[in-house]
Parts: C-alpha cells; sequence; structure tokens
C-alpha cells in the first residue's frame, strides 16, 4: 500500500531529529513534544504529498512547531536569538545524538516505569496513546508518566556521558514485558537495541541484542493456538525462527571474542545452547550449568541459581538438581515449580503433584498458573488410574 | 512496572481503627472524605500511576446457568454474605512497597472527626502477562 506511511522509518528517524532539536538549544521536554507533533503531521501529510527528504522535512516541522509552542512563553527573547542563527536544516551528528538520547531517557534518576516510556517515545517515536495501549493504562496516566519523566531529566546536560548499563535494562524491561495489544513491545525493544548497538561499542549491547534475538526466535513456538503456554522441552523446533537464531549466534560469537564477558553475554549463551540443541536430549547441559556458573558470578542473582538448579538436574540427573536446590530459599519465585519438575523426574509423582499444585498459587501470570495446574491434574490423573 | 488492586471492603476486613458507621458522620465530614479519595486519584493521574478506580452497589445478585434453553437463576441477595466488596483503586507502581505505601495513604482518608479511619485495604498484584525471558 503505497498511500501508507513507512512508520518504520518515521519511528527511526524521530531519536536524530530530537537530537539535532537539542543541539539547536531546543530544551528536551519542548523539542520532545515539537517532534511528537512533526510525526502526526507526517502520517497525515505524507500519503498524499511525500517528501524527498524526509529527515529534512521532520526537522523543518518539528523546528517550527517548536518555535510556535515557545514564542509564547516567557523564554521569547532567548528564543527569537536562536531563530536568527538556526543552523541551516542538515544531518546533524546523528549517531551521537542517538547515543545522548538513550542515556537522557534512561536517566538514573528515572524510575523504570519512567525510563520505559520516556525511552519509548523520544527514542522509539511511539505515541503516547500506543505506549498506554501496550501497557494497559490510560492515556491520561501515561501522558502523565512520561512529562514527569521529562521533567526529572530537565535539569540533565544533553551531552553528558551517561551509563550504558542503565539503557541495557531499560530495553530488558521493555523486551522482557512482551506483547499486548498493537503495539509489539518485544520488536520494538528489538529495533532499538539494534540501533544501540550500532551507535556504540559495547559487546554487553551486543549480548543484549544477541540474547532477545534468540529468544524472539522461538516466540511462534512458544504458545499453544489455544494461548497456552509451551515450555522449552516440548517445543516444534521446526517453528524456531533460523534466520533470527543464526543472526543472534553471530552477534554473540563476535561480542565474546573481545574477551569481556557480561551478564547478558551470559544470558545470550545459555539462548543458544538452547537454540543449537535438535532436541532437549541433545541439549549440552554441561555447557549450559558452566554458563550459569558464570551468570552467578557475574551477578549473584538467587533467580541464576535456580535456573541453575533445573540444568544441573539434566547435565547430572534429577538428585544433583535437588541437591542444588536446598541452598535455596524456597520463597524464591518458581522454586517450588522446580522441585515439581525435579521430583517428577526422580520418579515421585505425588510430592511433584503437590508442589505444581503449589506453584500453580504462586505463579505470576495466568499462562504460568494454567500450565503449572496442568501438570498438577496429569500427574494426579495418572495416580488414580 | 506492575498492577495491583486496592480492594475496600464494606465487610470481611478487620475493623478500621476509627470505626464509626459512615451514617453516624457529619455530612462535612462525608464530603471531606470523598474529596480526599477525589484528590488521591488526580494526584495518581499526575504521578503516572492511576489505572482505574470504581465503587459498587452492596447489593448485588448470584446468577448461574440452568442448562439449555433455560434463563439463568438468580438468587440472593445475600444480607450475611462476609466479604462484601465496596470498590477499588487500580494502580501501576515499579514496586510492591509503593503499592503498600500508596494503600497506607488511601487508608488514611479522613472520617468520623476528620480523623483518619485507618480503613483496612486489601493489596492483590494482578497476574501480568507471561514474561519472554525465563530460563
Amino acid at each position: 500500500m503505497t498511500s501508507e506511511v513507512n512508520e518504520v522509518l518515521l519511528r527511526s528517524l524521530t531519536p536524530s531529529v530530537l537530537g539535532i532539536l537539542v543541539r539547536r538549544g531546543a530544551d528536551f521536554a519542548a523539542a520532545e513534544d515539537a517532534v511528537q507533533d512533526a510525526l502526526v503531521e507526517a502520517v497525515r501529510v505524507w500519503p498524499a504529498d511525500p517528501p524527498r527528504d524526509p529527515k529534512g522535512w521532520l526537522v523543518t516541522v518539528a523546528w517550527r512547531r517548536f518555535l510556535d509552542a515557545t514564542r509564547s512563553d516567557s523564554a521569547r527573547r532567548r528564543r527569537e536569538d536562536l531563530v536568527d542563527e538556526e543552523p541551516a536544516p542538515g544531518h546533524g551528528p546523528a549517531v551521537d545524538d542517538t547515543l545522548q538520547l538513550y542515556f537522557l531517557c534512561a536517566h538514573p534518576s528515572l524510575t523504570p516505569s519512567s525510563a520505559v516510556a520516556l525511552t519509548l517515545r523520544a527514542v522509539g517515536g511511539l505515541t503516547t496513546r500506543q505506549i498506554a495501549q501496550a501497557y494497559l493504562v490510560p492515556e491520561a496516566t501515561m501522558a502523565q508518566r512520561i512529562s514527569r519523566a521529562k521533567r526529572t531529566v530537565s535539569g540533565v546536560r544533553f551531552d553528558q556521558p551517561g551509563d550504558v548499563a542503565t539503557v541495557l535494562h531499560v530495553l530488558y524491561l521493555v523486551f522482557n514485558e512482551g506483547y499486548s495489544g498493537d503495539v509489539d513491545l518485544s520488536a520494538q525493544a528489538i529495533r532499538l537495541t539494534r540501533q544501540l548497538a550500532a551507535a556504540i561499542d559495547h559487546p554487553e549491547a551486543a549480548g543484549l541484542l544477541a540474547l532477545m534475538l534468540l529468544h524472539h526466535a522461538r516466540r511462534a513456538a512458544r504458545t499453544a493456538p489455544d494461548g497456552s503456554l509451551v515450555p522449552l522441552a516440548e517445543q516444534d523446533r521446526g517453528r524456531w525462527d533460523t534466520e533470527s537464531i543464526a543472526e543472534g549466534v553471530g552477534i554473540l560469537q563476535a561480542a565474546l571474542a573481545r574477551d569481556r564477558l557480561g551478564e547478558f553475554q551470559a544470558q545470550a549463551a545459555i539462548a543458544a545452547l538452547h537454540a543449537d540443541a535438535p532436541t532437549t536430549e541433545e541439549t549440552d547441559w554441561v555447557q549450559i550449568v558452566e554458563w550459569y556458573d558464570e551468570l552467578a558470578r557475574l551477578t549473584d542473582s538467587p533467580v541464576v541459581r535456580l535456573n541453575r538448579a533445573v540444568a544441573v538436574g539434566e547435565a547430572d540427573g534429577p538428585r544433583a538438581g535437588l541437591a542444588a536446590l536446598v541452598a535455596l530459599d524456597d520463597s524464591l519465585p518458581r522454586h517450588a515449580a522446580v522441585a515439581a519438575y525435579l521430583h517428577e523426574r526422580d520418579g515421585d509423582p505425588t510430592t511433584a503433584a503437590r508442589l505444581y499444585a503449589e506453584a500453580a498459587q504462586k505463579a505470576p501470570n495466568l499462562a504460568e498458573r494454567d500450565h503449572l495446574t496442568r501438570q498438577a491434574a496429569r500427574l494426579n490423573a495418572r495416580r488414580c488410574r | 512496572m506492575a498492577k495491583y488492586l486496592l480492594l475496600k471492603h464494606y465487610r470481611g476486613a478487620p475493623a478500621p481503627v476509627n470505626d464509626v458507621p459512615m451514617d453516624q458522620w457529619k455530612p462535612e465530614e462525608i464530603s471531606a472524605h470523598v474529596q480526599y479519595m477525589h484528590d488521591f486519584a488526580v494526584r495518581l493521574e499526575g504521578t503516572g500511576e492511576f489505572v482505574d478506580g470504581q465503587a459498587l452497589a452492596p447489593e448485588g445478585t448470584f446468577v448461574r446457568y440452568d442448562g439449555e434453553g433455560r434463563p439463568p437463576v438468580t438468587d440472593g441477595p445475600f444480607a450475611e454474605t462476609k466479604d462484601l466488596i465496596a470498590g477499588w483503586m487500580v494502580i501501576d507502581v515499579d514496586s510492591y512497597e509503593r503499592a503498600v505505601e500508596l494503600a497506607g495513604e488511601l487508608s488514611a482518608a479522613p472520617g468520623a472527626g476528620g480523623e483518619p479511619i485507618h480503613e483496612w485495604l486489601e493489596v492483590r498484584p494482578f497476574l501480568a502477562a507471561p514474561a519472554t525471558i525465563t530460563e
């Protein structure tokens, strides 16, 4: 359809257009509003009258909107001084600006939910309505969240170097929230991480991109037609996206060769070992356990040690897995689910059924709860026969 | 980023500290209470944490399926129902701690004598969408 605006192009231009406005002296909050206005205008005008230079068009329109909006402001005189020295519309240092925007939108002074919302709007070019729909909150609430976030970072200097780790964490959150509504957050997260990895030479940015691609590759196989969850072991591996896997593995290998290991590379390595196995049985569980050891060393996270217990159960048998579990706090999320699985493998369906039912009670989401309840029901039915 | 339900009970929750039935408050105390609830919702919209707030009528009807081609059976209302929901607020916050903090503030709504009711509110997490990365 030629009459439709290329939304992917539009969104990808957002951060560099915003960066140019900020470089010209516009304050971030006002510039961000002006860019949103320009995007809306583009969606309206472009189908009938496509510009030859989309980015130049957006810069011109956004800049005009910015001037219109601030003309009546108390800052009027200062703005008008700016107009006089307005540089010719052109292509500024786009990569650098984009990177600065990532830092700003993931600034440590923001709460995770604000950083996520601001990143999706200012870097991702999504509208407030789209972000609100994706997170199932009213548009007015999301608008307030975004404008508060903008106020919070209003004092931050745009050229201040930021922390890549906070940016990666925000992108990870966007990806992991998954998919709800019209906006595919996982796909957005991949797009933004890809853009970041291109703008900065950082093995963990590459590691996160690889991790996302490897998990995204399994998406079609993760849910049954009725919406129920299909665990890794039972997934139809023929439905995994081999192209996405190949890309993820390639990016990961290049990152690992840099010899600056981080948690995202380690997680991606585990995902790559799963992706590499034709069946669960043929999975290289010994190597997966080693990667979990690395991950535990890097993060000291109890959730990692819980997942490690599952891998130990596969590598060295369920007894070894249960032994690894003993050291862990049983109030950990999914502890009962892991224990249930290992007890079943160990030939104790009675204990497993009880633990599956207990795990279902504590499940953090409906799909998981239904899955665990079915596991308990399956074992109970077999016992009654 | 998680949603919580702040649940207010007519009955079924432990007794509040300032335990005077609303019909025995002064009219201006009722107004102050209503205003407090309204301001709280507005403030939460301002912080980007408000999702929804609703009040329910106390009387409800039980309904069930009664077989193919037959109208549903209705029953009740039951005056003796132990647990009775008065209304709720849904919030979207960064942490459980924040949800508890906000519930604490909501529970401070003024009642008889203009004093906080110290009403017990139930905080229940929503079951979220499954995370993408689980292993």
